[in-house]
């Protein structure tokens, strides 16, 4: 049992329990607040695939400001005052189901699917690599997604203002 | 021209999508665009005619459809045949739709009338050029409808109504034979070419008593369609159309198609083993003269006795079709054409002056309508056969084959002769001699105002019996003129158009002299009981009462129709007309009733809720790879 | 050892979770929250076929960038329609807003 899988069993154990209490919390606050241990769950799963830099994104960003943005808009909104109101709707059986059978179509597929081996090696310094990318061959997506940040960041602010 | 024969029947065909659309806003009110439509028409006939007797021919087909393996098809046949019915079917309507100018000037649906008229016309040259049994049986039943619209014209008039209604149902059990017949044309010979046919027949690949089978079943056709017995009942009742419709479709042309079919297939009866088939159509022709004639004895109605006259001519020709008489039988046909039509219109000449079809309140008119006398008095002399006209030719062929053939025809065919000029004897003492019985201010002197007004508005007081309008006197003298001297084509004619293997019996002066004498002696029959009143016609009756009786009422041919469809087969029209009302509307609501509830159950899909439609959309991936792994 | 299988497995079962929070969840951040879930699973996926089908090049970590920072815009933008919602609505339980339904 080396350390890695360990290390795996362990992050598994953490997002998936985090995110189960995520769905199925009556309370949407402890819904939010259970995205924390979640995303930091993955961050972790990140680190052992050797992605510091997408790990450290992700807390920035998801454990950061998302589950903040969240928790700002569920405390503005009526999910604030705790109260204990029915949060699963009507479909929730069929909706297990699916999403169950889904899962196991997934299963299925995933472990009789004869993955292959690349060839290689990940760079030792990511964000570097990651950077001569982002500069080099990804320049393009790296703009729109400005432009898109830029947008969003717009829209966002229109949508959200107070009429008056 | 012949190679375009094609257009003739669509001058017609124009003319009634003109007529029935913008009717009222053509020139004439409609009468005039017909009238260029079969004009035309006509002077194309005469061209076609002319290029034929030269020695043009033409098949022209077309494929149609791909039916099993080969293709169905379809086309315009011009041979000596059909080039002169077009001629004969031309020129005639051409005159009665002259004719009718006249005679339904005031009738509030006079557009109408002409465009069924022409709808008619294209029916017939349809029928007259196919060359093969679908567009025969097409144009069959499109003049069989163009018939109940005409009949029933005056619809208003329930009598009318109900006489329309019998022609087409009546009809209609003819054309089940004819179409049965046609079905088993079709399954022995696998195409439904005339032409095709034929060489079936004469390679010997169709034959026996199939083949007899198959020609009577056609024959069928011709019975329904033909008035002859026992399908006969429909002809006297059509009397109700207005008198143009009687002389076009009743007398010239419509019921024409039952002989002309034969002579157009005559190969399925000429092979037919023993022509036995033939032997079926002479004797039922032969019958139907006879029985005819002794019915038109004692009616009281003018265009009735014409009716009768007709149903018994169309026996003749039947009966010279059968007796192996090709060229004699449709010599009949056209000759008959020509002076039946004058007959109608004279009639109807008369009935627009007296406002009355009961020869009981005629009498005298001779003197105040001359020309409508002079040519009906020519009809009636070439109807009876009485030379120099034109029908003693025609009808003395039909029976000198009937001699040469089968003297029991021949007998049925001379007593029907002698019944002809009686009973068209008695016509022309009644309406025209004597003096008038009738209820309008007789005129001294017979002389034509050009007054008009249908039939249904003269009467009035001030409106004196005289002569009709020259629109529809001239029209008479023209026929009148064909009924003269027709006769003398009939050596050409004969050349013309014959049928190969069948050869004229020689002539017989002793047959020809039996069939003058026969109806001399007819004329002069009538002329004893109706004219000189030697043997008053009441003393007749009296003495053979009960015969009288059994000729009044038809042979109770109607009545036993009437108990044996409504009467027992009462039960059965109910059933079925539940059956339609509860099972096939039935089915055809319950569609309509699934297709609603179908709409009604299945809305709640739509619930407008997008996560109702998310589940959907991953249950549908989940069943799809199910499915898939499934198989 | 662990393989690709074990983190494909992972982030199906992420996935799953992050489906049934969209589809059975009346709050509309929560269903947004699901969607934050599936998001993370492609990105572990993402990661996963970068280091053991494809070590060569970081496209699969590109990848997963792009994908966290369009997650972020898709965040905000999702969230102030949220809020616009409970202005004008009162009510952020997706069920309650019928207004054009039959």
């Amino acid at each position: 049992m080396s350390g890695e899988t360990v290390a795996f069993y362990v992050l598994a154990v953490i997002t998936l329990g985090a995110g189960v209490i995520v769905v199925t919390s009556p309370n949407i606050v402890h819904s939010a607040v259970a995205l924390i241990p979640a995303f930091l769950g993955v961050t972790g799963l990140y680190i052992l695939l050797n992605a510091e830099f997408v790990a450290v994104i992700q807390v920035l960003i998801y454990a950061g400001a998302i589950t903040v943005l969240i928790l700002f808009v569920i405390m503005l909104t009526e999910g604030g005052t705790g109260l204990r109101v029915h949060q699963r709707n009507e479909q929730g059986v069929v909706g297990a189901a699916v999403a169950g059978a889904m899962a196991a179509l997934l299963y299925a597929v995933v472990t009789r699917t004869a993955w292959g081996t690349g060839t290689g090696t990940l760079p030792a310094y990511t964000p570097g690599a990651i950077g001569q990318s982002f500069l080099g061959p990804n320049l393009l997506v790296f703009e729109g997604t400005s432009i898109v940040l830029l947008v969003s960041l717009i829209g966002a602010i229109i949508i959200a203002r107070k009429e008056d | 021209m012949t190679h375009v024969a094609w257009i003739i029947p669509l001058l017609p065909l124009a003319a009634f999508g003109l007529i029935i659309f913008w009717g009222e806003r053509l020139p004439g009110r409609g009468a005039y665009v017909s009238i260029a439509g079969i004009v035309l028409a006509a002077l194309a006939s005469l061209a076609v005619l002319g290029e034929v007797v030269g020695g043009a021919r033409a098949d022209l087909t077309y494929a149609w459809a791909i039916v099993g393996r080969r293709p169905l098809t379809v086309g315009v046949l011009v041979d000596p045949l059909s080039a002169m019915m077009l001629a004969m079917v031309g020129v005639v309507a051409s005159l009665i739709t002259i004719y009718s100018v006249g005679y339904m000037e005031g009738d509030p649906r006079y557009p109408r009338f002409f465009a069924y008229f022409s709808l008619f016309q294209f029916s017939m040259f349809f029928l007259v050029l196919a060359d093969n049994f679908l567009f025969l049986y097409m144009a069959w039943e499109l003049v069989g409808l163009c018939s109940y619209l005409l009949i029933g014209f005056w619809f208003e008039r329930p009598v009318a109504a109900r006489a329309a209604l019998k022609a087409f149902i009546t009809t209609r059990i003819g054309d089940f034979f004819l179409m049965i017949g046609i079905l088993l044309v079709f399954l022995r010979v696998g195409s439904l070419r005339f032409d095709d046919i034929f060489r079936a027949i004469d390679l010997g690949g169709f034959g026996g008593p199939v083949l007899t089978v198959a020609a009577l079943l056609v024959f069928g056709g011709a019975v329904g369609k033909s008035a002859q017995v026992p399908l006969h009942v429909w002809l006297p009742d059509a009397m109700e159309g207005p008198t143009p419709v009687s002389a076009l479709i009743h007398a010239a042309t419509m019921v024409a198609a039952g002989a002309f079919l034969v002579a157009r297939t005559y190969p399925l009866f000429f092979h037919s083993p023993g022509h036995e088939a033939l032997t079926g159509v002479a004797y039922v022709g032969g019958i139907t003269a006879l029985f005819a004639a002794t019915m038109g004895l004692v009616e009281d109605d003018i265009k009735r006795v014409l009716a009768y006259s007709t149903m018994s001519q169309l026996g003749y020709m039947m009966l010279g079709l059968g007796v192996l008489g090709y060229s004699a039988g449709m010599f009949h046909l056209i000759t008959h054409a020509f002076f039946k039509a004058l007959l109608f219109l004279a009639a109807g000449s008369v009935i627009h002056a007296v406002a009355t079809n009961s020869l009981k309140q005629m009498g005298g008119l001779a003197r105040a309508m001359p020309v409508t006398f002079w040519t009906f008095l020519a009809g009636a002399l070439a109807l009876t056969g009485i030379p120099p006209f034109a029908g003693v030719f025609s009808k003395d062929a039909i029976l000198l084959a009937a001699f040469t053939h089968d003297k029991v025809l021949w007998l049925l065919a001379a007593a029907g002769a002698f019944l002809t000029s009686l009973y068209m004897g008695r016509l022309c003492w009644y309406a025209f001699a004597g003096e008038y019985r009738g209820a309008l201010p007789a005129l001294a002197h017979g002389q034509g105002a050009g007054h008009g007004g249908s039939p249904r508005n003269v009467g009035q007081p001030g409106a004196a019996l005289h002569e009709s309008p020259s629109v529809m006197t001239v029209p008479l003298v023209i026929l009148a003129v064909f009924s003269v001297f027709l006769g003398w084509a009939e050596g050409p004619f004969d050349r013309f158009v014959r049928f190969a293997g069948v050869e004229a019996p020689p002539a017989s002066l002793g047959v020809l002299l039996v069939s003058v004498l026969v109806a001399v002696a007819g004329w002069l029959a009538a002329g004893v009981v109706y004219f000189w009143r030697i043997v008053p016609s009441e003393d007749l009756r009296r003495a053979f009462g009960p015969v009288y009786t059994l000729l009044v009422r038809k042979y109770y041919v109607d009545d036993l129709y009437a108990w044996v469809v409504l009467g027992l087969g009462g039960p059965a029209i109910r059933l079925a007309g539940l059956f339609d009302h509860y099972v096939v509307d039935g089915l055809v609501n319950l569609t309509g009733w699934v297709a609603r509830q179908m709409g009604l159950g299945l809305r709640y899909v739509q619930t407008g809720r997008a996560e109702n439609y998310l589940l959907l959309v991953f249950l549908g991936v989940v069943v799809i790879v199910l499915v898939t792994l499934a198989w | 050892m662990v393989t690709l299988t074990h983190y494909l497995v992972l982030s199906a079962l992420l996935f799953v979770l992050g489906l049934f929070a969209v589809v059975t969840r009346r709050n509309g951040v929560a269903i947004l929250m699901g969607i934050e879930l599936m998001l993370n699973a492609a990105n572990v996926n993402l990661v996963a076929f970068n280091k053991f089908t494809a070590p060569a090049a970081v496209q699969g970590q590109i990848f997963a960038l792009i994908v966290i920072t369009l997650a972020a815009c898709e965040a905000a933008v999702g969230l102030a329609l949220v809020l616009a919602a409970y202005r004008s609505l009162e009510t952020i339980y997706v069920d309650e807003i019928n207004l054009m339904k039959w």
